[in-house]
């Protein structure tokens, strides 16, 4: 047989190393520009181009094989997706680690940094209590290896959030099964739950850094309560997308948002109380002498407590959702998982929108 | 324990509770949400507390409170509560101790 050109590997099957090795390089040059979060779907579409264009050029040969070629594309295109998969979870693992290091070196300095500051402050006389751990002081800018983590498991999880809103789609529009759709729901209600299992973990890390929802777009910030949505919030937004309802379902929903309503002013009230709690145990004793250690060690202990009101924030959440999963059918439960993730795709765009859209010069 | 037990098994609906504890006056809001007050005892005003704490623990809490009994039985801490609540278990064991004004 005669090849058009000597770059392509006369087998079709070693024909698509070509391209991902492309592709490896491909990560490479975004990683130097200093840019390690782009998103899976650029390297999948980069995936898909390199491969048209090998495909094409193959076209070139004689006919009888062009036949056999889009035979064999089939398992091929399995072959290269998974393959793609697999260099996009090492590339992901990589990433992740180079992360953390960067955390720890750049925290390390920042230590450093502290502790020269803290000694000076002491000579001058204007620190008194030593023995102190940077920690206690609650410095911005100490970055824990936690929310290192976490920040790029987010990031993670973001992206297979948009997959599976992709495949809810898909699989609403297509004529699955109840039990294949009751699948894609299960999996869109255990990404939740991940959610927040990852939380907790950070939690108890940095919880000031759950509190603040620094990994969250502005948007989305802006609506927060205790670390995340208010669940009578989701609700709100579910239920509106969910026409039409039998009378049972919108006699059990209407049950849920009260319930949901009462525990979630319990929580909140308890925060209210904590935040007076500790306020006045910071407060105590004579504000001015310039001794204060022992207010500030007990309104840390108070503070603890903000840990558990995180938990509990996030397990109304969850049981928001477990609840509606049940009183709603396999078809509607799918519809609210599409409508609430988009929902939340259009709080982020929302987000970058204003913050890129030209304002008044002050 | 039998402390515990017998303060438990007193009144219909008990609420073990630290005066201090953030999460128990959380609890003790959504019972008054609901219309139930329920016989409170804070532990870390009592003397035998440190006993009771460990009672409690020793039921299966994992926080010694807030620890809420109804009808004697334990229903658990806040995440209990809450979940029975969400799931409309809640007020139905509740009917029975709800004010009646």
């Amino acid at each position: 047989m005669d090849f058009p050109s000597t770059q392509f590997v006369p087998s079709r099957i070693m024909g698509t190393y070509q391209p991902i090795h492309q592709i490896g390089m491909w990560g490479e040059n975004f990683k130097s520009i200093g840019n390690p979060s782009i998103s899976a779907s650029v390297i999948v579409e980069v995936d898909n181009k390199l491969e048209n264009e090998s495909e094409t050029a193959s076209h070139e040969m004689p006919a009888p094989s062009c036949k056999h070629d889009q035979e064999a594309s089939k398992p091929f295109d399995k072959i290269q997706r998974r393959l793609a998969q697999n260099r996009e979870a090492a590339r992901k693992s990589r990433l992740r680690k180079k992360a953390y290091v960067q955390q720890l070196e750049s925290s390390r300095l920042k230590l450093m940094q502290l502790e020269k500051e803290l000694e000076q402050a002491r000579e001058q006389g204007l620190y008194i209590g030593g023995g102190l751990e940077a920690g206690h002081l609650g410095f911005s800018g100490a970055v824990s290896p936690g929310i290192a983590v976490f920040e790029m498991e987010y990031k993670h999880w973001m992206q297979v959030q948009n997959r599976q809103l992709g495949e809810l789609r898909t699989a609403l529009n297509a004529q699955i099964s109840d039990i294949e759709l009751r699948i894609v729901v299960e999996n869109g209600m255990s990404h939740y739950f991940e959610l927040f299992r990852m939380k907790s973990t950070v939690a108890k890390a940095d919880v000031f850094y759950v509190m603040s929802g620094t990994w969250k777009t502005s948007a989305e910030r802006f609506f927060s309560w205790i670390g995340g949505f208010r669940p009578s919030e989701l609700l709100k937004v579910l239920v509106a997308q969910l026409d039409p309802l039998t009378d049972q379902q919108i006699f059990e929903v209407c049950n849920l948002k009260q319930s949901c309503q009462q525990a979630e002013d319990a929580l909140s009230q308890g925060m209210e109380k904590l935040q007076e709690t500790v306020s006045a145990t910071l407060a105590a004793g004579q504000l001015g002498q310039g001794t204060y250690f022992p207010q500030v060690a007990m309104a840390m202990e108070k503070l603890e407590a903000l840990v558990c009101f995180v938990n509990q924030a996030d397990h109304l959440r969850q049981e928001t959702l477990q609840q509606m999963s049940h009183i709603l059918t396999t078809r509607q439960a799918a519809r609210g998982l599409l409508a609430l993730g988009e929902y939340i795709q259009r709080l982020q765009d929302l987000s970058t929108l204003w913050a890129t859209h030209p304002r008044e010069p002050a | 324990m039998d402390k515990v037990m017998r303060l438990a098994t007193e009144r219909g609906v008990v609420l073990f509770s630290k005066s201090s504890c953030c999460l128990c006056y959380a609890v003790k809001i959504l019972f008054q949400e609901l219309g139930v007050t329920p016989t409170i005892h804070e532990i870390d005003q009592d003397p035998e507390g440190r006993e009771m704490e460990r009672a409690l623990m020793r039921l299966g809490c994992k926080a010694p409170v807030p620890a809420v009994f109804i009808g004697g039985k334990l229903v658990g801490s806040t995440n209990e509560v809450m979940s029975l609540h969400l799931g409309g278990g809640l007020i139905p064991l509740l009917r029975p101790y709800q004010a009646l004004c």
